[in-house]
């Protein structure tokens, strides 16, 4: 226990910050596992591995002299025909199945693109430098890299976008209406099957555009897609399905409370501390449905 | 009666047939000694894994081409039978048994990583098959009274407490306050029980004391501590992404602390990848090029690491160079103990002392070198921006002069 948090107020400050903008970015990678979760009832294990060859595309660009930061923009268009890919070869054959055979599936081209990624790319660990410095306040106390906050920004642009898509284009109405009742979308002439494999692309590019983020502020490795699958999962469980605003708070809310774990429990507990957060509010659900139930009864 | 006696012909007949072909894979056949090697040429350690390999073949090529072995008047060459253990301790397991039991090599070549040769040691060990293995520094590797496992480096206990010992040293001899942040993995930490040693001998004090998880990519929390503790060294170990997330998030957060001392800055191409920004860290080695050692094969660190620079297109790490160093052991001990029974060549590897490009090589009773200090090197670059590893500690085989205290960002 460390209560350093407490004799050291700008530390709040601090965590809060960082909480906040490293959710936001959590929250795009769950924002696009909610979308296509809705839709298709997929649970998608590979979301973590699309992230990390998001952030590979921007790593190699980077390396090419081209500035990491232009892979937000052409990651998320190479994501999205290998989006396309994964689902004509693979989501179109499970897509209308048991939800543990989607998760079976998705959990074979997770460890798939994984040993893929480490042949092609290697092992080593990796990272793009933007070279955006570092923005200071109150009196120097409270550090925030420009590039996590650039990566926030980029994040709420993106989501605000697909926001307005899904409200407006004809191909968002139908995703809409797929995710409502497939049947009857079908029946009223929504062509489901080319729904399915946009969503699955869009979902896909929208973890392009967060792996060349996370490559800009963190680090890239062949292995660690698995940690941003779990943490979109349990965003989306705790947000709940089709429940986008909530997607938003639930991201943030957990970076905030995975810095203040950090801070005064140890480092060493961060992940922990949100395994048992995902038990608190499953077991509070459960709860207040058997109340619900009762109620009805 | 009759049948039994033909099953029993039967089983013997087995029995014979299966112990000759046995026999006829063994260790020695005509004049190559084969030895077995399980290494992570796929998976999370293969880069690492690539460079034990490299280092391995340039060694048997090189005592090959120079004379080979000489046991009981007679000529004998290496050669090394490879499986791919996939990073996976299971795998590791599993090949070195059928390196020993179905190859029937009776001496093996580590793999890479402590966790890889604490899977492989106690198979070795069961077998009574020597290993000499090069890349794995974990404490525990020692403890477990071992008679068959020796290993060319220094255990990771002694990885950074120099580190302690120079900060102390620069405070005119006065305690210092640490900051530590280690992985929670075996080898980590393994360097926090050897720095946590080093602060109770110097009577130095510990402000923080973080455990990193396995999958960390941010460490902004420790840091923002240590900005406001203030402490005189930071010591960060996580492997490779421990270190470039440390370098990362330093200089985009500005810390400014008077030293920072960190493992596998060699292998994480620090430079590299950061530049200036890593400049004036310093990095535990077990090896550097600049060393004066020597030995008949590779001369000397220089020539070693231009040879291998020329024939792999890379310059050497030091787990290659260690890894190489463990073939120099092997034919060392063979010579001396003048046969290939297991355990009078496992009497002489124990009774190793000598001297290899790599460093001295002498074993204790479980199998760690002792003869062979770690080195601690400081990332300094030119105007230019050209950055370069320079030997700084100890004083014995330093090549530049330790840059401290740390200049502040500000000054930079």
């Amino acid at each position: 226990m460390d209560f350093l948090v407490f004799q050291y107020p700008m530390i709040t400050v601090q965590a809060c910050l960082d909480g906040i903008l490293l959710g936001i970015l959590f929250a795009l990678i769950a924002y696009g596992m909610a979308l296509q979760w809705g839709v298709m009832n997929i649970i998608n294990i590979a979301q973590g591995d699309l992230v990390i060859l998001g952030g590979y595309i921007a790593y190699f660009m980077y390396l090419y002299g081209i500035h990491p930061a232009w892979g937000v923009i052409v990651s998320p268009i190479i994501m999205y025909f290998v989006g396309i890919a994964i689902y004509k070869l693979v989501i179109n054959k499970v897509v209308d199945r048991d939800l543990f055979i989607s998760i079976l599936a998705t959990f074979g081209i997770s460890i798939l693109f994984m040993q893929l990624m480490n042949f092609a790319f290697g092992a080593d660990v990796v990272l793009a430098n933007s070279h955006y410095g570092t923005t200071m306040l109150f009196d120097n106390n409270v550090v925030l890299p420009n590039s996590k906050i650039f990566s926030a920004f980029i994040s709420i642009l993106f989501a605000i976008c697909l926001v307005i898509y899904m409200k407006k284009s004809k191909l968002g109405r139908a995703i809409r209406a797929t995710a409502q009742n497939a049947r009857a979308a079908k029946i009223l002439g929504v062509d489901t099957e080319k729904v399915y494999a946009a969503t699955f692309g869009i979902n896909a590019a929208l973890c392009g555009v967060a792996g060349a983020l996370i490559s800009i502020t963190f680090t890239i490795h062949p292995y660690m897609g698995l940690p941003y699958t779990i943490r979109s999962f349990m965003i989306v469980i705790i947000a709940g399905l089709g429940n986008l605003p909530g997607v938003a708070m639930s991201g943030m809310g957990l970076g905030v409370f995975e810095e203040f774990a950090d801070y005064i429990l140890g480092t060493e507990f961060r992940i922990g501390s949100v395994f048992l957060l995902l038990v608190l509010i499953l077991v509070y659900r459960r709860f207040k449905l058997s109340r619900k139930r009762e109620y009805l009864k | 009666m009759k049948i039994n006696k033909i099953i029993i012909s039967f089983i013997s007949a087995a029995v014979i047939l299966l112990s000759t072909s046995v026999a006829s894979f063994a260790k020695v056949v005509g004049d190559k000694i084969v030895l077995g090697a399980a290494i992570s040429l796929t998976g999370k350690y293969s880069s690492n894994g690539v460079h034990t390999q490299n280092g391995y073949n340039m060694a048997v090529d090189r005592i090959n081409s120079m004379g080979g072995v000489k046991v009981g008047g007679k000529t004998y060459k290496f050669d090394i039978i490879y499986y791919d253990d996939e990073s996976n301790p299971k795998r590791a397991a599993q090949l070195a048994e059928r390196l020993i039991s179905q190859d029937g090599v009776e001496f093996m070549l580590g793999p890479y990583s402590s966790g890889l040769t604490k899977a492989i040691a106690p198979v070795t060990e069961k077998y009574g098959v020597p290993m000499v293995e090069a890349n794995g520094a974990s404490r525990s590797l020692f403890t477990k009274g071992y008679k068959y496992l020796f290993a060319v480096l220094a255990p990771a206990n002694l990885y950074l407490d120099v580190a302690i010992d120079l900060a102390v040293e620069k405070n005119n001899g006065k305690p210092v306050t640490v900051a530590m942040a280690f992985e929670q993995d075996a080898f980590s930490q393994d360097v926090r029980l050897g720095v946590l040693e080093a602060i109770k001998r110097t009577g130095s004090k510990q402000v923080i004391d973080d455990k990193l998880p396995k999958e960390l990519n941010d460490m902004a929390a420790t840091l923002v501590k240590v900005k406001q503790m203030k402490p005189d060294v930071l010591v960060v170990s996580g492997h490779t992404k421990g270190a470039l997330t440390a370098i990362r998030q330093i200089s985009e957060m500005k810390v400014d602390v008077p030293m920072l001392a960190m493992t596998h800055c060699d292998a994480a191409k620090l430079s590299k990848q950061h530049g200036k920004n890593s400049q004036y860290a310093l990095c535990a080695s077990q090896w550097h090029k600049t060393l004066t050692y020597k030995d008949d094969f590779f001369k000397d660190g220089m020539t070693y690491d231009a040879d291998f620079t020329k024939e792999f297109g890379y310059a050497p790490p030091y787990q290659a160079a260690e890894s190489s160093a463990a073939l120099l052991v092997f034919k060392d001990a063979f010579e001396r103990a003048n046969s290939f029974d297991q355990k009078k060549v496992r009497d002489a590897l124990a009774a190793t002392n000598m001297q290899t490009f790599y460093g001295n090589i002498k074993f204790a009773s479980g199998g760690q070198n002792v003869d062979k200090p770690m080195v601690l090197f400081q990332v300094m670059c030119d105007d230019s921006g050209k950055c370069e590893n320079k030997v700084v500690a100890p004083t014995k085989w330093a090549s530049a002069k330790l840059i401290h205290p740390i200049p502040s960002w500000s000054q930079r």
